[in-house]
């Protein structure tokens, strides 16, 4: 079963992000690499683009399919995971973890509280999985 | 979830209890990958031992004096040529040279064929068969129910298998088959798969699968032996180049244009769709299946538009990463005059042009003892 840690904001896009002070770190969750199975590309901008909340910030490859990235909130690229280029299994592997994508200097902290909490975002997913 | 309408193999709640990752597939519930992922399945069978269920597939049994007439009258492979136990993979042909479906032809005795045909195809292709038989004094079943089947595959396939069954495997030559028992369950062996790897399928009474599906997994473990899903099936495919229905080849592709012309043989005497492919070869092809390699980093997937300068030439058929050869790889329709190996052309990627070259096919060959 897919893991949703309790000290991340989630979106229904399936990201997640880790707020560190100004600072957030943000990747996908444990539900979408499991829908998305082994990821063996992954498309990261330049540190300095800034991108507003919900915009493309990237994509992702895997064998069997692609998805679109979309930042949770607005800032500027602060850092990218340079890891993901050599070893995008990270993704698959610590989703939470060594398969982080970027890090964002936040434009507007009070965003992420219209964000998802663990169970609000496990409950969305369960939602979307039962038919 | 709402999968009451799916059809479902015998091994339906085994891949749900072994954590299998169920998608619709053609219609059935299938394993899209198991825990292991698509890529460590792949390597799996690449280099060691997997197995694939599948009992979706259809089977279809032509027995009477006229059965090889009619074999002969539907398939476009000359299905003459096969000895007891021999099997043949063919075309099942439209009156335009096109598929019906791809099948593999299994002789068990001049007068007694059995078909291996594609699961979405099965009943298509029965009807086909039937609504073709009229006039052949052989009788036509469709045995789909009848049958579990499995596919073990890779270099260490028959290690896995032969202290399992009472027939000598190493026996059985490519593309022959036997009849015997696995784990005492009597069982069609085949030696064929759809890996570009060695292996066995076999056939057998649903009613054994659960046992069966344990018992090898259970004795393949020093073979490194896992279960696969249909991702990595499809992948392996992909890196043999061997056609898929619905991708490669359809009722709108001709056996020619598949670039299977070594399984078309048109001095065999008459069959259904030969004018077409006659003529066809007579006039030449406009079109051919291609395989090719992505240069620029990025996927072709199926369905991509090929391009040469600003006029869309054609378009993927299947495209995907190659886990094994660790390249980007697919198969395209492209007109004739751009199908030479080394050919550069253009791969449409969501709106970005990637560059692509036309290269040797398959992409991965095993080496045969």
């Amino acid at each position: 079963m897919a893991s949703y840690p309790d000290n991340l904001h989630y979106t229904k896009d399936h990201e997640w992000i880790r707020v560190e002070g100004d600072t957030g770190t943000i990747g996908i969750t444990d539900f979408a690499q499991e829908q998305l199975g082994d990821v063996v590309h992954v498309d990261l901008p330049r540190v300095g683009e800034s991108f507003d909340a919900h915009a493309h910030f990237g994509e992702i490859e895997s064998v069997k399919t692609f998805s679109e990235l979309f930042t949770p909130v607005s800032g500027e690229i602060l850092e990218i995971n340079e890891a993901l280029s050599d070893a995008p299994e990270l993704v698959n592997s610590e989703p939470y973890g060594g398969g982080w994508m970027i890090k964002i200097k936040l434009a507007n902290a009070g965003q992420v509280d219209s964000l998802l909490n663990a169970s609000e975002y496990e409950d969305f997913v369960e939602s979307q999985t039962e038919e | 979830m709402s999968n009451t309408q799916l059809k479902k193999t015998a091994l339906n709640e085994v891949h749900r209890k072994q954590g299998g990752k169920m998608v619709d597939f053609g219609g059935w519930d299938m394993p899209v990958q198991y825990p292991a992922g698509t890529i460590a399945e792949h390597l799996a069978i690449r280099t060691g031992a997997g197995m694939f269920d599948v009992s979706h597939m259809g089977e279809i049994a032509i027995k009477g004096p006229q059965a090889l007439d009619l074999v002969q009258h539907l398939t476009c492979n000359d299905a003459s040529k096969l000895a007891d136990q021999q099997i043949q993979y063919t075309g099942l042909m439209t009156p335009n040279g096109c598929f019906v479906d791809d099948i593999l032809v299994h002789r068990f005795a001049a007068d007694h064929y059995f078909l291996c045909v594609n699961a979405s195809n099965s009943d298509k292709d029965f009807d086909w068969i039937k609504s073709n038989a009229a006039n052949f004094d052989a009788e036509v079943t469709n045995l789909s129910a009848n049958y579990s089947q499995l596919a073990i595959q890779g270099p260490r396939a028959l290690e896995v298998m032969q202290p399992l069954t009472d027939v000598d495997l190493s026996a059985i030559k490519y593309y022959w088959f036997t009849t015997g028992h696995v784990d005492g369950v009597p069982a069609i062996i085949a030696r064929t798969g759809y890996t570009g790897e060695d292996g066995v399928e076999i056939y057998f009474d649903p009613s054994e699968s659960e046992r069966l599906w344990n018992k090898i997994i259970e004795a393949g473990q020093p073979q490194g032996l896992i279960p696969c899903g249909l991702a990595s099936r499809n992948t392996l495919r992909l890196e043999a180049k061997m056609a898929l229905y619905g991708h490669e080849i359809d009722d709108t592709t001709t056996v020619l244009e598949a670039d299977l012309a070594w399984c078309c043989k048109l001095a065999k005497g008459d069959f259904i769709g030969r004018d077409r492919l006659v003529q066809q070869k007579e006039t030449g092809l406009t079109r051919k299946l291609i395989g090719f390699e992505v240069a620029d980093k990025g996927i072709a997937r199926d369905g991509y538009p090929a391009f040469i300068g600003d006029q869309q030439v054609g378009h993927v058929t299947s495209g995907s990463p190659a886990p094994f050869l660790k390249k980007n790889i697919g198969l395209a329709y492209l007109p004739i005059e751009h199908t030479a190996i080394g050919t550069k052309f253009e791969i449409d990627v969501r709106g970005r042009r990637l560059a692509a070259e036309v290269v040797p096919t398959p992409f991965y060959k095993r080496s045969r003892q």
